[in-house]
């Protein structure tokens, strides 16, 4: 029998090192671009960025004093290199709406995203993933049809509705999820990690590890519908070339179970599309929560830019947007990893 | 297994919900027997919970609950009442305050409540400047301004304290009641520092004990506090909530007991719940229709006139405002001391229009642009919107309005340079004193301020200026409605609405009273 990937060829392993090292290097002049698009952000503001920050009743000696404070008054290349030293320092930048250190501040939002993104990401792995395998096997059938129709709807609905529905649905009608929040204001998580899933079940407090399932039962869900449809699609089509594959015939006459065939040999050389499409959504949620965060006021890293955004609070807005795009360039980094592990043919 | 995907998710959704519910103790029965936590859930969080640090009134929701005034306002206006303050007298020259303070009051960390903790606030607030203490400037600006009214503060006392005042400022006691002039430690001012903000230690009703950003800010009974039966409550959360549909699912649902920003459309849904109640707050905003007068042909009193006519209020407020709006003739809010009830307002009348555009020598109309405002304000929930019935209105009497918008910043610098015809804006009090509408927004001093209009009247900025310097509230009240007659005719406005902000509650929550300026205590709000 022929299996692609059973003949692991010598030296793989510092093969593999080697590729991670170049893959990591090409993430040098990726981050620095990064950099330099965000630090751009606030000076493309047309007029004075420090009048536009402070507003309508601002004073002279306000604005002035912003515009030091910002550093607008020197030139570019000096500020950017401020910028950067600052970052190389972990300085991330002072709200201007809070006046508090952003590094400090945004913590409790970024694993308040960061828990909400997991369980939206392994709802929709689960779910579409096999929503795709059961299409592409059962290829045709009503079933297939019904799934990828849904599919369909699936990634047109928007998250707003999907939310309000939810809420209503669940929580006013049949009373069995909260509305809105991480946790019962009432009875609330001490925290630890911030992943209030962790904190408590370190803490042992039983009843509210479940609270926190509970609240995070309804906006992972909505999080989850977009990518779980496009996860699912992908999967049914990747999933249907493989199928056609000698060696699953040859599985197939041999004997193999159906179970094995589409999980051991099918689904493992149907990973490659899929496990691409897994990263660049985990890496969309994490800018797309803004929209399910503010529906269910869940205080993630989504709502931190939201409303520093309405405030115009830039150096926030800076902050944000580069942590989005710098864990949206680490997941991408280790999925092109996986790649390699997976599938040791694949070489850069 | 070989359901579709979004049916056995629901399934799923379903069965785990169940499923925690099961092994979780019932909320509801928990909530029924410690009825003393109201949760209070808001569109946004506080950006500080010093007061004096900020402008935004999130933060005062938070802060008048935490610190206390010398002065208060009334219950729902601005009239001034004692606080810490149990008694004040004015010099007859209105060149000094005398406050006699409160006695027996502790801040929340136990140091006293005296003349000098007082001094102590004051100083620390005109030693900043507009960054730090933006609302101090209310005082004519800071300790190194000219403008400055605080000459000096004298302790004549423990519980005795003298401002001296350099010029009357007639505002006076009226700014020392707003909100960002809480009282606040010494002793946890000079301990916490820059930090201050998330460490507040006041002598209100209740204790600061825990702010998650953006999520929640929670605050517990003050055992000690003056008032023996107050606060009813144990504890207070604010919560976040950004959505208004969300925060009304979450209070349908009790995960919140009160509420505010209801969607307009939402109230016929609040009304016939039985489980809810509505609750009004008393406006003290402005939403209006300005005509620069240094424009052609706007600077013709008989067009502006006109204009005021050809619009219609009613249909903008029921179809913009929910009907949550109440038509204005004035530019001050009917809240306010010195509110002019006595004038006719300019009703819709597009005949009458035309007969004025005719006699100023425009029988077939003219062509003008109408600026529509880029964000929402309470005052003015969709600028565009507004706009176009405007401009519907002003076709009606041959008046041609090409709607124009810009960004908010370039739409604000534009106005105030005199480059708009026909503009929406709207003003939110500060301080709750006509003074602070009329003066700020309509007087010939604040061109290339607030007054967007350019309109200057020599007559009625002699009255304005009196009224600043009088501090005999009765005349003062004269005086504006006077200044209103004045406005009113010579109409440099068209004054739209008052919006009412509109609360949502549960039916059980009681003696909740909001106030106009937008925040007020909670101490006597309890559950039944």
């Amino acid at each position: 029998m022929y299996l692609p990937y059973s003949n692991k060829e010598k030296g793989g392993e510092s093969c593999l090192f080697a590729y991670c090292m170049k893959r990591a290097g090409m993430l040098i002049p990726v981050l620095i671009g990064m950099t330099l698009v965000v630090f751009s952000i606030i000076r493309f503001i047309p007029g004075n960025p420090a009048q536009v920050i402070l507003g309508q009743r601002a004073t002279k000696e306000a604005v002035e004093q912003l515009t030091i404070q910002l550093g607008l008054n020197q030139p570019w290349y000096v500020q950017y290199g401020h910028y950067m030293l600052g970052l190389l320092k972990g300085d991330l930048g002072t709200s201007i709406r809070t006046g508090a250190a952003i590094a400090q501040e945004m913590k409790p939002y970024l694993f308040a995203t960061l828990e909400l993104t997991f369980f939206a990401m392994v709802l929709a792995i689960v779910v579409g993933v096999n929503a795709g395998i059961i299409s592409a096997w059962f290829k045709h059938s009503f079933f297939d049809y019904a799934a990828m129709f849904i599919a369909l709807i699936g990634v047109s609905m928007p998250i707003f509705w999907l939310g309000l529905m939810g809420q209503w649905l669940f929580s006013i009608e049949l009373g069995v999820l909260p509305t809105t929040g991480r946790e019962d204001v009432r009875n609330p998580v001490e925290s630890i990690t911030y992943i209030h899933t962790l904190d408590t079940l370190l803490q042992g407090r039983f009843d509210q590890f479940a609270d926190s399932i509970k609240h995070l039962i309804l906006p992972s869900t909505a999080l989850a519908t977009i990518p779980a449809a496009i996860i699912a699609r992908i999967t049914r089509a990747s999933m249907l070339e493989v199928l056609h594959s000698d060696f699953i015939r040859t599985a197939k006459a041999k004997g193999v179970r159906s179970f094995f065939i589409i999980y051991q040999h099918g689904l493992k050389n149907a990973l490659i599309p899929i496990l691409t499409i897994i990263g660049l959504q985990t890496g969309l949620l994490l800018g797309g929560a803004i929209l399910t965060e503010t529906i269910f006021a869940w205080p993630g890293i989504g709502r931190y830019i939201y409303d520093a955004i309405s405030y115009r609070d830039y150096p926030v807005i800076q902050t944000g947007i580069l942590v989005v795009a710098l864990i949206f360039v680490l997941i991408n980094f280790i999925v092109d990893i996986l790649y390699a592990v997976i599938d040791p043919r694949i070489k850069y | 297994m070989k359901k579709t995907w979004l049916f056995s998710s629901f399934i799923f959704v379903l069965a785990l919900a169940l499923f925690l519910g099961g092994c979780s103790s019932s909320p509801t029965s928990e909530e029924k027997a410690t009825k003393d936590t109201l949760v209070f859930g808001r569109g946004g969080d506080s950006t500080s919970l010093d007061p004096i640090t900020t402008t935004e009134g999130e933060t005062f929701k938070v802060t008048e609950n935490i610190f206390e005034k010398l002065l208060n306002y009334g219950e729902k206006d601005t009239t001034i009442h004692p606080g810490l303050a149990t008694e004040w007298d004015v010099a007859k020259d209105g060149k000094s305050y005398t406050f006699y303070l409160r006695k027996g009051v502790k801040f929340h960390d136990g140091t006293d409540f005296n003349a000098e903790a007082v001094k102590f606030n004051f100083e620390r607030w005109m030693n900043g400047d507009a960054e730090k203490f933006p609302y101090y400037g209310m005082f004519g600006g800071y300790k190194k301004d000219k403008g400055h009214v605080i000459k000096d503060i004298i302790v004549k006392g423990e519980h005795e304290i003298e401002f001296q005042i350099k010029r009357p400022q007639a505002t006076f006691l009226k700014n020392i009641a707003m909100s960002p002039f809480g009282i606040a430690s010494p002793a946890a001012v000079e301990k916490s520092g820059d930090s201050f903000r998330e460490n507040p230690v006041g002598t209100g009703p209740f204790k600061f004990k825990e702010w998650k950003q953006n999520d929640r800010i929670v605050l517990e009974k003050n055992e000690d506090y003056w008032q023996k039966d107050k606060p009813k409550l144990n504890q207070i959360i604010f919560r976040s909530i950004p959505e208004n549909s969300a925060r009304l699912n979450a209070l349908k649902t009790g995960e919140i007991d009160l509420m505010d920003g209801v969607n307009p459309s939402d109230l016929d849904g609040i009304k016939t719940n039985k489980a809810l109640q509505l609750i009004e707050r008393p406006s003290m905003n402005v939403g209006y229709i300005g005509l620069t007068v240094t424009r052609k042909p706007l600077d013709n009193k008989l067009v502006r006139q006109a204009l005021n006519y050809a619009v219609d209020k009613e249909s903008i407020i029921e179809s913009f405002y929910g009907g949550l709006a109440e038509p204005a003739k004035n530019p001050l809010p009917p809240a306010l001391e010195g509110y002019n009830d006595d004038i006719e307002p300019y009703p819709y009348d597009p005949e009458k229009a035309k007969e004025l555009l005719k006699e100023a020598g425009f029988p077939d109309g003219f062509r003008i642009k109408l600026w529509a405002m880029p964000v929402p304000r309470p005052y003015m929930p969709d600028g565009m919107k507004v706009a176009e019935v405007i401009q519907s209105n002003f076709e009606k009497v041959g008046v041609k309005a090409e709607i124009v918008t810009y960004d908010w910043a370039t739409y604000l610098d534009k106005a105030s340079k005199g480059e708009a015809d026909v503009f929406l804006l709207g003003w939110t009090g500060d301080n709750g004193d006509p003074d602070n509408f009329i003066y700020t927004l309509l007087d010939k001093d604040s061109i290339g301020g607030n007054n967007y209009t350019f309109f200057q009247n020599d007559k009625m900025h002699d009255i304005l200026i009196e009224a600043q310097t009088d501090t005999d509230q009765k005349k003062r009240n004269e005086l504006y409605k006077k200044a209103q007659e004045i406005i009113h005719d010579e109409a440099p406005w068209i004054p739209l609405v008052h919006s009412i902000p509109m609360l949502a509650a549960s039916n059980d929550l009681k003696g909740y009273q909001p106030h106009p300026t937008g925040s007020e205590a909670l101490a006597d709000v309890y559950f039944e």
